[in-house]
């Protein structure tokens, strides 16, 4: 910050209009929204990858027959890589420097967060649908 | 003196502009358990379960191309180097639930004082410990 002004006019009048920081409080609340999701849906993971850590290829496929069980893997899935997003996000926006390598980064973050969501998904459907 | 053992440290304050005082540097700064779990427990494991998700869509990509490839995958996890990936992530995901969830209480805005932080920081480490070996005795 320097005292020196080019400018007559005040701090005040020069941030005005400029828009917030930073992208306002969506992602604060997503990431919240999202952890809160995680809590019961990860704790499910961790004992559905328990159960079926020796069950074999027709455990596994029997285990996602139930409807139920595809559901919350979904929601699993879907919820995981938003919130994995999200906190990239801020790993990447607080340690490299630049606006522009920042967007590209966080654009590719995106990008294969949510492709390997759709990829997880459409592959647990398949099972669901042979089962 | 550090001026002579920690010479990094003392050219990140000396190339400050007009030598100001500068807030505690991780290089000089002996961080807090609590700091230390806010980084290394909760932002480190949350990149590394990034990974984790990695593994988990393998799998899961891997059971939908059927039966050979299901057995390929977990051939992998398996073996004495993929068991020992899966316990990491099981280590960095309970140590990140737990200091998760107190962030969430501390969002609530409960848990501020230094000496339920202190309070706080044994029973994250605790509860994600004995979560990590509980799982492993039953998996």
């Amino acid at each position: 910050m320097t005292l020196k002004r080019a400018s007559l006019r005040s701090p005040l009048g020069q941030a005005r209009g400029l828009g917030s920081a930073k992208e306002g409080v969506h992602h604060w609340w997503a990431q919240r929204v999202t952890a809160v999701a995680l809590v019961p849906l990860s704790i499910w993971l961790v004992a559905t990858l328990v159960r079926l850590s020796n069950t074999g290829y027709a455990g596994f496929v029997s285990w996602f027959s139930n409807p139920i069980h595809v559901t919350v893997m979904i929601l699993l899935l879907g919820v995981s890589f938003h919130h994995a997003q999200l906190g990239v996000q801020v790993v990447v926006e607080d340690y490299i420097p630049g606006h522009g390598p920042r967007i590209v980064v966080n654009m590719l973050v995106n990008f294969v967060c949510y492709a390997l969501a759709a990829l997880s998904i459409v592959s647990i459907l398949i099972v669901a649908f042979k089962g | 003196m550090s001026t002579a053992s920690k010479p990094t440290a003392t050219r990140a304050i000396g190339a400050l502009p007009g030598h100001r005082p500068m807030s505690p540097h991780v290089e000089i700064y002996r961080m807090p358990l609590a700091a230390m779990l806010s980084i290394a427990g909760h932002r480190v494991t949350g990149v590394g379960l990034v990974f984790g998700l990695l593994l988990l869509t393998w799998w899961l990509t891997a059971a939908a191309f059927g039966e050979p490839a299901y057995a390929t995958a977990m051939a992998f996890i398996g073996s004495w180097f993929g068991t020992l990936i899966l316990f990491g992530f099981s280590l960095a995901f309970y140590f990140h639930l737990c200091t998760g969830v107190r962030h969430l209480f501390w969002d609530a805005g409960k848990g501020f004082e230094i000496s339920d932080t202190n309070r706080t920081n044994q029973i994250v480490i605790m509860v994600a410990l004995a979560l990590t070996v509980i799982t492993w005795l039953v998996a």
